[in-house]
């Protein structure tokens, strides 16, 4: 084409970036991705090709990790260790070092990726490297204020991560910097597809002066992957599929392990009538079609305001006209190649498989393309509505009222991020709290940074990326375990009948005294073997009329801390005047005499938990844009608690009264040995003001409860503090709806209200970006 | 309809119906949304999001040569300043870099001239199709008396102004006054007559985005052939993201009334490579068709410069020298 030619048409033109560079690295280095262990490669062998998927050529060789060199290498992470965590200013400076020297190989890491993974060079450049250079520099500075700012946080140790092949780079960015500023050491395996950009990081590493074995890669696939799961770790961090997720969170329950998962999403974009409608379209280029679809927090549901519809997707329409699908490494490509033919056939399967909506696509090359998709008209119902598709495929149906939108946005299993466009700030500042996820950016989209928080809820997985809080996930406060022992119920009887009279303690369900639904109870004697009473049996049917009446006391998720502290006051001040009682009753039951210690202890509480209530502030992020990242406490929902059973009522009050305080609805289960303090303390809540159904108390076997408790879709959280032996049902079970566990293992340990604060609530981060 | 083809007497304003205007539609204007973070980031992005180069990169600084409105609007204008324009307007690469290039008789979009320099520039391009540019009606302020900023259209149109860049009075648009904006900008446009009329909004005084979009309606409702950012005399003149809010409203107008109006950018466009990014924003905002002389000019005094340098490089591979260039 001639200079004229074009000046008629006035067409691109191919813009290639020069891939030389990169290829050339590869082949300096034997063309083989391997293990980078304590320090040194290898071993590098040849087990499976690393290929680019945008031509379907091998990249480079790619070394398959043994579960032997797993443990290799987290040995050397074992060891590396203490010494790592020691000084927290000198960790700073290797952080700081990792960034600068990643900012001087941006280049090469940017093409290195686009090469790898097929997204276009447009976003390796501009936004993974960025966004993963930000992320060490960030948490250099966390390291640096670990000592002052966290005095009573600790390291867990050593982490395994395991990371997926959309954002090879900025993924080990947001795993490696956290774990490394906070004194962990890890070990890493990239996604199989993706290992080349880790190993320019591992020459970063070592250039940058971080020790032998901090920083420890083994490539290879998913046995590697489950073969790090269920190494000597003492902390997996996930981030990829809700399916590898449940694996992962079945195959480490009741090991012990801490567990971060970041998983998939059909995140809602959702459009009013009164949003700026081009901008919106824009947003939706950034959130749908931003490398290829691959990406967990996607807004890849598009609801939109019924009466702006049609214009809105004629507008959408022609903006899809407009992207240039092609070769990732051309400066000029919107939408470059799917990550692996398994996963372009993957999408492929899903779309093909519809039958509902009417579809729009762009034209794809040939070869491991897929094109950008729309399919408008869909409903709920429809599978594509609700399944992740994780390609660059758009599904939208409409809505009509504010509440519509809210009630389509939350029907998922999912809930990760979501986009809210209008004008109305009001309109705006209501949807975002009402939304079901981690995240929420109003007239926005995909937008992340290492100062906020990072992460989903429901089948999203559980734990933040970015920020304080998510250094939380790397961290424990300080502090001894003891080793827990169940008490003993007294169990013999001295053959007198209860006195003045033989009393059936009942449950506790949505405000009301209710007999169990198996009918069964068990007496309850005292030491000497003096009928106390009984105590109702509660099964699951029980668990499940709690819960339903926790769902219908939504209202107290809602209401202000203020009105949430008044009435733990009043819960306070009425069991202060009931003491005396409450105390005999413990002795009667423990056969102790620490009766009057542990109401102290309960009214102490609960004084501090009403203080705590209106007190748990969010906070404003110093994010780069003009704008502001709200972090928000929110409550996580129903959590169902398994109390600590040597004490009858600071066992119950313990727990239960953070979770009230940050605006949860519970359900409790009792002392097992001493069930009679807690349904005793049923009737100072009846008469303290607190809603029916946010507090339910059960009494029964724990054992019992325990699997059904995890089991249940609607409780989204549980936690055991429990003498039984169920840390592990626990964990295991709850893969039914990925809830938040938050388990003993057999250990008791006084934690401070921070730990008690983070677990009651979730960060929720709204990214409000402003200006007129 | 090429600039470039001498024996083509077409105007470049005539390929296309023109905009008759609408009745004023406050339902309409009063929808007019614009997110300025959002835009902004649209902005931002989008230089790394289309790169143009070689062969391909030396066709789009000819072809924004092609759409440039040659300007010269300073006090001490003269006529042998304007003469020197115009010769540059007909000659505006050396005539060795265009002969390589394949692109010779290459020119200016057209002279963009005050009033008192019409028939000068005229004069000076007879026997081209470059048409003149008169900025009219008390440019750049535009608060004389109406009738006289009408009268003054006249002027300019009877002195051989084959296109008239209006004002606008910022002062309806701070104040909501679309009635008396709408009402302004048709009796502008009556006066002008045959000769076309680009609208200027003075974005940098409009003080939102959103009044930005909202006047871009309203003035194409009463008849603009073109909008335009600038006069170039306010602090801040032509910016992608008022770019992108024009021209969007631009699309929604084209989309409702088939009408295509033509958008100028004017004022701190001086580089080749800002010239390139406003290029492919037009082609992916609004189209190809839009990156033609009857609907696109950028209105600049030194931009031209840096494109010659540019093209020589990409003639010679060496980068070169402002002196090598025949000034305008």
């Amino acid at each position: 084409m001639s200079v004229k030619d074009i000046f008629e048409s006035m067409d691109y033109g191919p813009a290639p970036e020069d891939a030389s560079d990169a290829l050339i690295w590869l082949a300096d280095r034997g063309g083989i991705a391997g293990h980078f262990i304590n320090g040194q490669w290898g071993p590098l062998r040849d087990d499976f090709a690393s290929t680019n998927p945008a031509t379907g050529e091998k990249l480079a060789g790619v070394t398959k990790g043994t579960a032997a060199e797993v443990a290799i290498a987290v040995a050397a992470a074992r060891k590396a260790q203490p010494k790592w965590a020691k000084d927290g200013a000198a960790r700073a400076k290797v952080l700081y070092a990792i960034a600068r020297l990643m900012q001087k190989n941006a280049r090469l890491l940017a093409v290195m990726e686009t090469l790898d993974n097929g997204k276009p060079i447009r976003e390796s450049r501009d936004i993974d490297v960025p966004l993963a250079i930000r992320h060490f520099y960030h948490h250099a500075g966390f390291a640096q204020l670990m000592n002052e700012e966290m005095p009573d946080a600790e390291p867990l140790g050593v982490c395994g991560q395991i990371i997926p092949w959309n954002f090879p780079l900025l993924m080990l960015a947001w795993k490696i910097a956290p774990a490394l500023a906070m004194g962990n050491t890890v070990v890493l395996k990239p996604a199989e597809y993706t290992s080349l950009s880790a190993m320019i990081f591992c020459e970063i590493c070592t250039a940058a002066g971080v020790p032998p074995g901090v920083v420890n890669i083994v490539t290879g696939d998913g046995e590697t992957g489950a073969a790090l799961v269920d190494a000597n770790v003492d902390k997996i961090v996930f981030t990829g599929s809700t399916a590898v997720g449940r694996i992962i969170r079945e195959q480490t329950a009741g090991s012990g392990k801490a567990l971060s998962l970041e998983l998939g999403g059909k995140s809602p974009y959702i459009v009013f009538d009164d949003a700026d409608l081009d901008s919106a379209v824009e947003g939706l280029v950034d959130a749908i079609w931003f490398n290829q679809g691959q990406v967990c927090c996607a807004g890849s549901r598009l609801l939109v305001q019924e009466g702006i519809a049609d214009r809105f997707y004629a507008k959408l329409k022609s903006r899809m006209d407009g992207l240039r699908i092609g070769d990732p490494l051309d400066k000029c490509i919107d939408v470059g190649a799917i990550v692996d033919p398994t996963q372009l056939a993957q999408i492929k399967a899903m779309v093909d498989a519809n039958t509902s909506g009417e579809m729009y696509q762009c034209d794809a090359p040939d070869g491991c393309f897929y094109p950008p998709t729309l399919v408008t008209g869909l409903a709920p119902a429809d599978t594509l509505m609700q399944e992740e598709i994780f390609g660059p495929v758009l599904v939208a149906c409409t809505f009509r009222t504010p509440a519509e939108a809210v009630e389509i946005a939350n029907n998922t299993r999912y809930g990760l991020a979501a986009s809210v466009w209008t004008e109305n700030i009001n309109l705006a500042l209501d949807i975002a709290p009402k939304l079901v996820s981690g995240i929420v950016w109003v007239n926005a989209t995909n937008l992340m940074d290492a100062a906020a928080g990072f992460g989903g809820v429901r089948e999203s997985g559980f734990g933040r990326e970015g920020g304080w809080e998510g250094l939380a996930g790397y961290t424990r406060p300080r502090g001894k375990l003891t080793k827990i022992t169940a008490p003993t119920a007294f169990t013999k009887s001295d053959g007198t009948p209860a006195a003045p009279m033989d009393r059936t303690a009942k449950l506790y369900i949505g405000g009301k005294q209710a007999r169990p639904d198996g009918g069964y109870s068990d007496p309850v004697f005292n030491k000497s073997g003096k009928l106390l009473g009984h105590a109702s049996i509660a099964n699951r049917k029980d668990l499940r009329n709690t819960v339903e009446a926790n769902a219908a006391a939504k209202g107290w998720s809602k209401s202000t801390g203020h009105l949430r502290a008044q009435i733990l006051y009043y819960i306070g001040e009425n069991l202060s005047a009931r003491a005396d009682e409450f105390a005999t009753r413990i002795n009667q039951l423990t056969g102790g005499r620490t009766g009057t210690g542990e109401v102290d202890d309960a009214i102490n509480h609960l004084f501090t938990w009403a203080a705590w209530a209106d007190k748990h502030d969010g906070a404003a992020k110093g994010v780069p844009i003009r704008g502001v990242a709200l972090a928000m406490n929110e409550p996580v929902g129903n959590i169902a608690i398994l109390t600590d059973d040597t004490r009858p009522l600071m066992g119950l009050i313990e727990p239960l009264v953070p979770a009230l305080a940050m605006g949860n609805r519970v359900t409790a289960v009792a002392s097992q040995a001493f069930p009679l303090a807690a349904t005793d303390f049923y009737q100072v809540l009846e008469t303290s003001d607190l809603p029916a159904g946010v507090a339910n108390i059960l009494t029964g076997s724990h054992a019992d409860l325990a699997p059904h408790m995890a089991a249940h879709a609607n409780i989204d959280a549980v936690w055991s503090f429990s003498t039984a032996d169920v840390s592990k049902i626990i964990e295991a079970k709850s893969t039914s709806n990925l809830k938040r566990t938050w388990v003993n293992h057999g250990m008791h340990r006084s934690w401070p209200s921070s730990i008690w604060r983070a677990q009651a609530t979730e960060v929720k981060t709204i990214w409000i970006p402003y200006g007129e | 309809m090429q600039t470039m083809n001498a024996n083509t007497t077409t105007l470049p304003q005539v390929q296309e119906p023109r905009n008759d205007g609408i009745p004023l539609d406050l339902s309409w204007v009063k929808a007019v949304q614009a997110n300025t973070s959002a835009i902004e980031r649209r902005a931002a992005t989008l230089p790394g999001r289309r790169s143009v180069k070689k062969d391909f990169q030396a066709a789009w600084l000819c072809k924004a040569i092609s759409l440039m409105d040659l300007t010269t609007l300073s006090g001490d204008d003269s006529e042998g300043r304007v003469r020197r324009l115009c010769a540059k307007a007909r000659q505006p690469v050396r005539a060795d870099l265009l002969k390589t290039l394949g692109m010779e008789g290459l020119t200016t979009g057209a002279i963009c001239v005050y009033h008192d320099m019409v028939e000068t520039a005229v004069d000076a391009l007879r026997g081209t199709k470059i048409p003149v540019a008169a900025v009219s009606t008390g440019f750049p302020a535009g608060l004389s008396p109406l009738h006289l900023r009408l009268a003054e259209i006249g002027e300019s149109v009877n002195a051989g102004a084959q296109e008239i860049d209006i004002v606008i009075t910022r002062r309806h648009v701070l104040q909501g006054n679309w009635q008396a904006l709408y009402d302004e900008m048709a009796q502008m446009r009556a006066a002008c007559g045959d000769a076309h009329v680009k609208a200027i909004l003075a974005t940098g005084e409009l003080g939102s985005l959103r009044n930005v979009a909202r006047a871009s309606v309203v003035c194409m409702m009463a008849g603009a052939d073109f909008i335009k950012t600038s006069t170039g005399k306010e602090p801040i003149n032509a910016t992608l993201p008022v770019t992108l809010t024009m021209i969007r409203a631009i699309r929604d107008y084209h989309d409702r009334t088939g009408i295509r109006v033509g958008y100028k950018p004017a004022g701190g466009i001086s580089k080749a490579k800002d010239a390139l990014v406003y290029l492919s924003m037009i082609k992916d905002e609004l189209g190809d068709r839009w990156l033609k002389p009857d609907l696109f000019r950028f209105g600049a005094s030194s931009l031209l410069g840096d494109i010659e340098r540019q093209l020589e490089h990409h003639v010679t591979g060496g980068y070169s020298a402002g002196w090598r260039h025949a000034i305008g």
